[in-house]
């Protein structure tokens, strides 16, 4: 099958059960997307399908075909960082990293929704991206800021 | 997850050619709740026949009712103007399911589908007396939900719409597990064409199911007060790490008690 990663086609032969995680990470080399639980519940696979946050541990990669699929790794341009990963490297918005691309991607959407309106509203529309470190109030706090409200 | 056949029908009736065709084929809505299952190998599915693509999903409102296509996302009930502003208990309803992600995949049909006990939208459609549309017939609220994970749906049967006759009031409130948050407790109150309604999710084993007493103080007296001394019994609630039934059948007093104040 043939899928649309950050910009670039990519020709996988794949089994028809492998989930969009799995092929991105697995098949496609593309590891900065991570496996939490791999059953919906943490948020650590977050990517954008048509601009639109989803987890891809629960997305066949067979359903991913003619869409646009961005990983972490498609939001910087070169060296220069996107403006959330920024954001998060300078709120210090993490402890481990196993999450933060999850949490980077979620939040990336999370702006784009126009959710960043209130720390009350970047937690509730969060939710779906756990930190077992618990960096929670910095990355509000890096939200809060790369959203242009701080 | 066992390994399966991938389908794309091209239309609806293609689909269900794919059914009847094989006993084993199954139908992948949204798949927050079916990829789940697949992965622990609670099923065994040989061909998994995708509903995307089918043009079901979509909103479109009439003076008369609301029809929700079968593959209409949670994120699409919830920011639909038509919903927030004539079934407004509704689009709350869609906006507490699971978390962006999960609403920006899981859809209407596939949850009434597969009618989870501790589901939220069997207490809408219960309570606002929709109607389930499918590829065959158009079935009644009151005659599809049966029973945990048991729905009316024929095997080879596919949900293509859900209409909903516009309520006067509607409101839910949901005490949600704060880690899955599924509801411990789940109470939709309607007062429509249906008549005044309660329907309660999350509570009892046999999933989504009426509460007359609340419904009869109800028709009285539109109001919280009207409800206050009303006791639900224990019996027959879920007992479970999270909540005892005791507190369940407390917690059903207290929502419904919300969902009225705030209809």
């Amino acid at each position: 099958m043939v899928l649309q990663v950050n910009g670039q086609r990519v020709s996988l032969s794949l089994e028809p059960r492998t989930s969009l995680l799995d092929a991105l990470r697995e098949y496609a080399g593309l590891t900065g997307t991570k496996k939490g639980c791999d059953r919906g519940s943490c948020g650590a696979c977050t990517v954008h399908i048509d601009g639109r946050r989803v987890v891809s541990c629960l997305t066949l990669a067979a359903r991913a075909q003619g869409k646009a699929v961005t990983t972490i790794e498609g939001l910087a341009s070169g060296d220069d960082l996107h403006p959330m990963q920024a954001a998060f490297l300078h709120h210090d918005a993490y402890q481990c990293g196993y999450c933060t691309p999850g949490q980077i991607m979620s939040a990336v959407a999370l702006v784009q929704e126009g959710h960043a309106g209130s720390d009350a509203e970047i937690r509730e529309n969060m939710s779906g991206n756990i930190c077992r470190c618990g960096a929670y109030a910095n990355i509000v706090g890096a939200i809060r800021d790369a959203a242009g409200r701080a | 997850m066992y390994d399966f056949a991938f389908q794309t029908p091209a239309s609806v009736s293609d689909a269900v050619k794919m059914l009847a065709d094989d006993t084993e084929a199954k139908l992948l809505a949204g798949g927050q709740t079916f990829i789940p299952v697949l992965k622990q190998r609670l099923n065994k599915p040989s061909v998994i026949v995708d509903l995307n693509g089918l043009g079901l999903s979509g909103i479109t409102s009439a003076p008369d009712k609301i029809t929700i296509g079968g593959m209409t996302t949670h994120n699409a009930i919830m920011s639909n103007p038509d919903i927030q502003k004539r079934i407004p208990g509704l689009a709350k309803m869609a906006s507490w399911i699971g978390d962006t992600q999960v609403r920006h995949r899981g859809t209407m049909g596939g949850s009434l589908a597969n009618n989870d006990p501790s589901a939220c939208y069997p207490t809408a459609v219960l309570a606002i007396g929709a109607t389930i549309v499918t590829d065959q017939r158009r079935i009644p609220a009151d005659e599809y939900f049966q029973g945990m994970f048991t729905t009316a749906l024929a095997p080879e049967e596919i949900v293509t719409a859900i209409e909903f006759p516009i309520p006067e009031k509607s409101n839910y409130e949901k005490f949600r597990n704060p880690a899955s948050r599924y509801a411990m407790v789940g109470v939709f109150v309607a007062k429509g064409p249906a008549g005044i309604r309660v329907a309660i999710t999350g509570a009892a084993q046999d999933g989504v199911f009426r509460h007359t007493a609340m419904e009869q103080a109800l028709a009285t007296n539109w109001s919280a007060d009207a409800i206050k001394g009303i006791v639900t019994p224990a019996d027959g609630l879920n007992s479970d790490i999270h909540a005892s039934a005791e507190y369940r059948a407390h917690l059903i007093g207290v929502m419904t008690r919300r969902a009225v104040a705030g209809a």
